[in-house]
């Protein structure tokens, strides 16, 4: 599998050398075709694949599983049953009443700490007694219903039902609510499954291996070759079985049948040679022989005493093992063994080829052998265990209750609605993220997360990031690489950095991710087209040269003589909407086969078709779906756009615009700025950044804060950060007016001035203007909540909520902030330590006595008390009950900040600093104009980081400014820096945008032009890093650049302590900022005060200062004694001595294990 | 004091930079004795511009060095006294906005009031009582309704409610102990000087019911004290022509700088270039993207010609701040000569 084909330059012009006048006619634009890509999103949002799994899930597939595992039988009745005739899943409710429900919304949920579930119901046939009988609609369990999907109560609302929902229309969905919690199912990549991965072990031993995985079972074949031999090695044998006993076992006794399985080419014929001398020096020669060979093979299993039965049924069960166990997706009907055979026989001739040319080696990490599993496709998994415990659960009831005379019959259905089994087991995966699969044993954590709500596109590229099975840890360089195969599949900017690094990606824009397609229609076609089925040729003609073998999903289908036409007829008929549109085909022409993919988890993305030198898109398209006559969906109907998988990418010539189309081109890329993610998209001008810095932005835009959703203000959420004054960016891409992140911005456009100032500006350190400070810039909102549940106890008892407290007829000062019900009113500050809900708890709670079924008066205070220092306002509270119809109190809590030294400000390229200076309006420098820039930024930010995007956005930002417009700054495209100076030009402005400043000291001219104007920052969530040390002032440039303020501020990171806890054990001050803990003199400091010398300082901070302790050792035994008493040697002569209190507790740790360190003690003085 | 003629008072402005800042430093500018007499012969104040309203002001200081002309600029910018809102006491808000939020943009709303008319709060804000020396007092109390008399099909908040938008128009003044006595005509005298800033928007049942308080202040302390909008200045610009520019490149310098600053004479036929008004050149520098016409400009700033801008508020005339930023600065003078006396 090569790379992909795209047409570089240089292509084209040694193309246009040989004809140059043959393209010219096709160098025309599609102007406009980008239209495609908010056509492709307006169908379905940003989200679109986690939607359309879970869709296909509730839809389709849990049908399938409960079909498939559809019965419950009673060893104690025979004639007991009961089977699932249909399952469904209805729309989110919320119970009202014993009996009625009414439909929730997804706000409702989030706010009351409820799961947003719908019920799972099943039409049944059951026994009853004697009795057929069949019932409907009956509830098993619930299914967390994912937002915006087809069962949701939001899918298909208006903007403006949505807002009456308390709904964002922006939000993308995708996700679900368990208690109150917004979780995502991380999208999960996995390598591919029942194909053939010839893979070399590094000692030139190589292995063909296959991950079969079925509906039951899933298992690994390999077949190695080794010292000249090839073997299969298989988990259920103890040792790798010779290659020819398996084919023997497996009904193909004859030699010459196993080498035309093979191949009969010499090279083939020579290769197998010593594995066919191999088996008969074992002296098998017929199937009984090889199966009681593998018998013998065969590891220890659990029931292995079970299966003392005759001889014969022992060998029949190998049989079975042999075909279900061994590349189990291959199906063995009534026992014939001819595909599976034809398939091993693949399997070994594979080895050989890559024996001889090594280059055939699979690449592990093409993206094509890869998989990504979405949260359909995971619950599908633990629904059908959960289905299958819940099932068994039925069983055993039924053994239990059957044999047992009662009154009234034994009804299963009744124990159907009560079983809780599904409901707890969904919702607890989801909550957790662990997902236990017995069945597979299967052991997965962390597969769930908590949105990521700090800003609107943190979640939204929370919903794109793609998880890998990889082990963090470990440092391997390939799977984290960017692999060629990942173009326009993955973002190629948006990983984190650190361990994760290349492990966890992003999709890009288009990404597709298909759901698993009915493969009958797709078989059907292939054998219309002249497919040959494996069972009705010999091996001789299934591996002749001029024939292709087929392939769907892995598993033979056939043979086919005139490949090319095939390929090309089944993508023909792909167009015409004949196939489903996500079934791909290629021929891999190194193994002589075509494969046909129609399985879920595949990436693909649309590409516009070309034939002839012509793009099937033309204008009168584009007018068309601009008019809104056309959809995307009609694009792909009338096979003028269609999708390609990796695999398919592969065998097709893809021209990156329309200058580039050849002669033998295929297709066109729709727009080449759908190859980065949503996150890489809000950079301005990406690609003339230096990569790591848009990589760096990818992980602050996440962090940067402003607006979350329209619904921000209803939300009461544990952590939000918003901006008084949020902005769009003056210089826009394409991708934010896709993800709406105009709409929703974190960040404001600030006027940038581009040089040193006072020396408080190095090292990335941002000078602000006070004046700007004041008027509103950088300002934001902190809200926090408290809750409150007010809980019952068996004994009758509750907690409840008294009225503040008076002394002196006034309240006192810590209830001040309580309103006359004993929560805190909206609109009051809080202080640290005031009440915010004076709670008290009964003391006696346990069910011991029960006082007439009256509850005691006897109460203690448990108030809900504000524990930070900074003081906070109190927005609203809400008052409601939870799930237990307990009662549940919310405070939203509000701080506004003004920004100060050390907080966190980024622009948006990965050019993050913190402020380490304010500065008053006069002086900062000022231009000719008056104006005066927020901020300034070192200039020494840019020659190292190559941010040049970052000046072209200056720029363009400055001409939008004084045009009135916004400027596009999408990736490879965007607004020219040409025409941008032009307009600048036009203006009356430098055309480099750098100005004439003043210095605000002194009143004279710089010596230099200060390049500046706006620039979109971005207010990061702050960090206190404040820098102080000088340096001169020299260049400067001025104009506007968007910053964002991002999450780290100050106060949340401020911490100093004199003295205060220590921890129980060592009485060593604790660790940590939330427990009020000590600053470590850590390892490397001591060593410094080692280095200087100074003990006395040593002793003063590491004892002293920490867990100083006075022992008394005895002056005979030296021994630790107590309280000037020695009771080892029975003697008083003691002396006091002053130790850390760790080395005491070392001493007495030492002894409790028999060993005794004494302590000998001199007189200071001698 | 020679250089004092306006053509060795150049900064010049090459293509990458002014090289020659230095020689006019504030520091290096006493290269004589520096005496009042000289000083009063060489400077000037010329009005160039005053906008009807008076509030945006032009004019030239001529012969000064750079240091005065910036102290006027600090000091119009962060040492003139106005009012402005400095509490709020919040009584009911149920409005979208926040507290605070609202508070800040109360605050940031110019006021009419004339800055001579308190006095400087005394000490510490004493939350019972308030001082009506140095206080005014206004009310903000807006309510939003259902408009009754609603069109049937109106769908614009505009007909639909009343009150929806609160502006700066609904602060109202309310007099403090004898305040009304004082300022008969004090409502007019004291509101917002714009009446149209938006300050919130609102919905049926919202309310904001707020009492606000004024007091005088500085633009040092907090930016909405300041005066003006802003108040630079910039140095005279001096454009000369080295080598004759002539034909389609005439007309091309002509593009290359401020309108209005080249003029394209013709004479027997011939287009030339001829510097017509250098004042509102803005020193933009295109003229050096053309490599012919690089070398026959010359572009320069006179280092001792401040053209100074003032844009009010609206509180105050801008000439009035002027006036009161030089009052300012003598009390500096002041104080400062006092203090060396002391010292001596």
């Amino acid at each position: 599998m090569g790379s992909r084909r795209h047409v570089g330059p240089n292509d084209i012009s040694a193309a246009s050398k040989i004809d140059a006048k043959k393209f010219t006619k096709n160098v025309q634009n599609i102007e406009d075709k980008w239209k495609l890509v908010p056509a492709f999103l307006k169908g379905k949002g940003l989200v679109k694949q986690h939607i359309d799994s879970f869709n296909y899930f509730i839809n389709v597939e849990i049908k399938k599983i409960v079909q498939a595992t559809g019965k419950v039988f009673s060893n104690e009745d025979p004639n007991f049953f009961l089977r699932y005739v249909n399952v469904s899943v209805g729309t989110p409710d919320i119970p009202v009443t014993y009996q009625e429900t009414r439909e929730s919304s997804p706000h409702e949920c989030r706010l009351r700490d409820l799961n947003y579930s719908a019920p799972i119901t099943v039409d049944i046939e059951y026994m009853r007694g004697q009795q057929r009988k069949s019932s409907k609609n009956l509830l098993i369990g619930r299914m967390p219903i994912m937002l915006r999907s087809s069962n949701c109560t939001l899918y298909n609302k208006s903007s403006f039902q949505l807002a009456k929902l308390n709904e964002c229309p922006l939000d993308p969905g995708g996700y679900f609510i368990i208690n109150g919690q917004e979780k995502v199912i991380l999208i999960q990549e996995q390598m591919l499954r029942n194909r053939i991965i010839l893979e070399d072990d590094g000692k030139n031993c190589i292995t063909a291996s296959v991950n079969s995985a079925t509906q039951e079972r899933k298992t690994k074949t390999n077949v190695i070759g080794k010292a000249g031999k090839y073997y299969l090695k298989h988990n259920i044998f103890q040792d790798n079985i010779p290659i020819v006993v398996i084919f023997k076992a497996m009904g193909i006794v004859c030699d010459q049948e196993i080498v035309q399985l093979i191949g009969t080419e010499e090279i083939f014929m020579k290769k197998i040679a010593a594995s066919l001398e191999e088996c008969h020096s074992l002296n098998i020669q017929g199937q009984l022989q090889a199966l009681k060979y593998l018998i013998n093979k065969r590891k220890l299993k659990r029931e292995l005493g079970r299966v003392s039965g005759s001889k014969s049924s022992i060998i029949d069960e190998m049989r079975d093992t042999l075909a279900s166990n061994v590349l189990s997706h291959v199906p063995v009907i009534d026992f014939n063994f001819k595909l599976k055979a034809t398939y091993l026989a693949l399997m070994v001739r594979k080895v050989m080829i890559a024996q001889i040319d090594g280059k055939l080696i699979d690449d592990r990490d093409y993206y094509g052998n890869k998989r990504l599993e979405l949260a359909g496709s995971l619950l599908a998994l633990m629904f059908e265990d959960l289905f299958k415990r819940f099932n068994n659960d039925l069983k055993a009831v039924a053994d239990k209750n059957i044999p047992k005379v009662k009154a009234a019959q034994f009804d299963i259905t009744s124990y159907m609605t009560n079983n809780s089994v599904i409901t707890n087991g969904l919702a607890n995966a989801i909550s957790s993220g662990n997902w236990t699969i017995k069945r597979f044993r299967m052991e997965r954590h962390g597969m769930t997360q908590v949105l990521c709500r700090l800003s609107y596109i943190s979640a939204l590229g929370h919903m794109t990031k793609v998880n890998s099975q990889f082990e963090k840890t470990r440092k391997v360089s390939g799977p984290r690489s960017l692999q060629p195969s990942q173009w326009g599949m993955m973002c190629p900017s948006d990983t984190p950095e650190g361990e994760g690094c290349g492990l966890i990606k992003n999709l890009a824009l288009m990404t597709h991710i298909t759901t698993e397609i009915e493969e009958q229609p797709v078989i059907d076609t292939a054998f219309t087209l002249g497919v040959e089925s494996v069972n009705s040729l010999g091996g001789q003609e299934i591996i002749s040269q001029d024939v292709y073998m087929v392939f769907l999903n892995g598993n033979i289908l056939g043979t086919v003589k005139d490949h090319h036409r095939f390929v090309n007829v089944f993508r023909k008929l792909r167009r015409r909407g004949l196939v489903d549109q996500f079934v791909s085909i290629y021929p891999q022409h190194q193994h002589k086969c075509v494969q046909i993919s129609a399985d879920g988890g595949r990436l693909c993305r649309p590409y516009i078709i070309v034939e002839r030198c012509e793009p099937l898109v033309n204008q009168k398209h584009l007018k068309q779906m601009q008019q809104g006559i056309r959809s995307f969906d009609d694009f792909l109907d009338e096979g003028l756009v269609e999708y390609l998988d990796v695999n398919e990418e592969n065998d097709s010539f893809i021209a990156f615009n329309e200058s580039y189309i050849k002669e033998d081109t295929t297709h066109l890329e729709i727009e080449p700025f759908t190859l980065l993610g949503v996150c890489a998209g809000l950079v301005a001008y990406p690609h003339h950044n230096q990569s790591p810095r848009n990589t760096y932005q990818c992980a602050m835009g996440k962090q940067a804060m402003g607006t979350i959703a329209y619904n921000q203000r209803n939300r009461i959420d544990t952590l939000m950060y918003n901006l008084v004054y949020p902005h769009a960016p003056m210089v826009k891409t394409k991708t934010i007016e896709l993800t709406n992140f105009d709409k929703l911005p974190a960040g404001q456009n600030a006027i940038v001035a581009v040089m040193s100032y006072s020396g408080y500006d190095i090292e990335d350190a941002l000078i602000l203007n006070k004046a700007s400070i004041d008027r509103g810039y950088g300002r934001c909102l902190v809200y926090r909540n408290s809750k409150c549940v007010l809980k019952k106890y068996p004994n009758q008892n509750k907690d409840i909520i008294n009225g503040p407290t008076f002394s002196n007829n006034k309240v006192i000062p810590k209830h001040e902030a309580l309103d006359s019900d004993g929560i805190a009113a909206p609109g009051q500050k809080v202080e640290f330590r005031s009440v915010m809900v004076n709670k008290s708890s009964p003391i006696t709670c346990t069910a011991s006595v029960v006082t007439d079924g009256k509850p005691t008066s006897d109460y203690k205070d448990v108030p809900n008390v504000y524990k930070n220092s900074v003081p906070a306002y109190v927005e609203k509270a809400m008052i409601s009950t939870n799930t237990d119809n307990l009662f549940l109190v919310k405070l939203l809590l509000r701080q506004t900040r003004r920004p100060e030294i050390g907080d966190k400000f980024s622009s948006r390229h990965g050019q993050k600093g913190v402020t380490g200076l304010i500065v008053e309006q006069e002086d900062m420098p000022f231009n000719d104009s008056g104006i005066c820039p927020d901020m300034i930024m070192n200039p020494h930010g840019f020659p190292s980081r190559m941010t040049v995007g970052k000046i072209i956005e200056l720029l363009a930002g400055k001409a939008g400014v004084l045009k009135g417009k916004f400027h596009y700054g999408t990736a490879f495209g965007g607004s020219k820096v040409e025409d941008i100076c032009e307009e600048l030009a036009n203006h009356d402005f430098n055309y480099l945008g750098k100005d004439v400043f003043y210095s605000g000291l002194t009143g004279e001219p710089l010596d230099a032009y200060i390049y500046s104007g706006p620039v979109s920052i971005l207010v990061l969530q702050h960090q206190t890093e404040v820098y102080q040390t000088h340096h001169n002032q020299l260049i400067v440039i001025c104009s506007k650049v968007y910053y964002q303020k991002l999450k780290h501020m100050v106060q949340d990171k401020m911490h100093a302590r004199a003295r205060g806890p220590r921890a129980v054990l060592t009485r060593q001050p604790t660790e940590g900022r939330s427990k009020d803990g000590g600053l470590r003199l850590g390892e490397m400091e001591r060593d410094c005060l080692i280095g200087y010398g100074a003990s006395m300082m040593l002793i003063e901070r590491l004892m002293i200062s920490s867990d100083s302790f006075d022992v008394d050792v005895c002056n005979n035994c030296g021994l630790m004694a107590y309280s000037g008493y020695c009771h080892a040697c029975r003697t008083s002569p003691v002396s006091t001595i002053t130790m850390p209190y760790a080395c005491k507790l070392l001493f007495q740790e030492l002894q409790s294990m028999n060993i005794v360190a004494r302590l000998t003690l001199k007189n200071y003085c001698q | 004091m020679e250089k004092n003629s306006k053509k060795d008072r150049k900064i010049l402005m090459r293509e990458h930079g002014i090289p020659n800042t230095f020689e006019f430093a504030n520091l290096l500018d006493g290269s004589s004795v520096w005496s009042f007499e000289k000083f009063k012969k060489g400077f000037s104040v010329k009005i160039v511009r005053e906008t009807p309203d008076k509030f945006e002001l032009e004019f030239d200081l001529i012969g000064c060095n750079a240091a005065l002309a910036n102290a006027f600029r600090r000091i119009l910018l962060s040492e003139v006294p106005t009012i402005a809102i400095e509490k709020v006491y919040m009584f009911n808000n149920t409005s979208i906005i926040q507290d605070e939020v609202l508070s800040h943009r109360l605050g940031l709303i110019p006021l009419k009031a004339h800055p001579k008319v308190l006095e400087w709060p005394a000490g510490e804000w004493k939350q019972d009582e308030v001082d009506q020396q140095s206080t005014l007092s206004f009310e903000l109390k807006v309510t939003c309704k259902k408009n009754p008399q609603a069109p049937k099909d109106a769908r614009r908040p505009s007909d639909i409610y009343l009150h929806h938008n609160v502006y700066s128009s609904d602060i109202k003044w309310v007099p403090l102990g004898e305040q009304h006595l004082l300022h008969p005509d004090g409502a007019k005298k004291f509101g917002p000087i714009h009446d149209d800033i938006l300050i919130a928007k609102m919905r049926p049942g919202h309310e904001i019911h707020a009492q606000l308080y004024a007091v005088k202040g500085i633009g040092k302390d907090h930016a909405k004290f300041s005066p003006v909008a802003t108040a630079a200045y910039r140095l005279l610009p001096d454009i000369e022509i080295v080598k004759e520019v002539t034909g389609e490149a005439a007309e091309r310098l002509q593009s290359c700088f401020s309108p209005g600053v080249i003029d394209v004479k013709v004479s027997q036929g011939i287009k030339k270039a001829v510097v017509k008004d250098a004042r509102y050149e803005s020193c933009s520098r295109n003229f050096f993207r053309h490599d012919d016409l690089k070398d026959c400009i010359k572009l320069s700033r006179i280092a001792d010609h401040f053209i100074f801008t003032v844009e009010s508020v609206g509180a105050l005339p801008s000439s009035t701040i002027f006036i009161e930023a030089v009052e300012v600065l003598k009390e500096k003078c002041k104080t400062f000569l006092s203090e060396l006396e002391e010292i001596a």
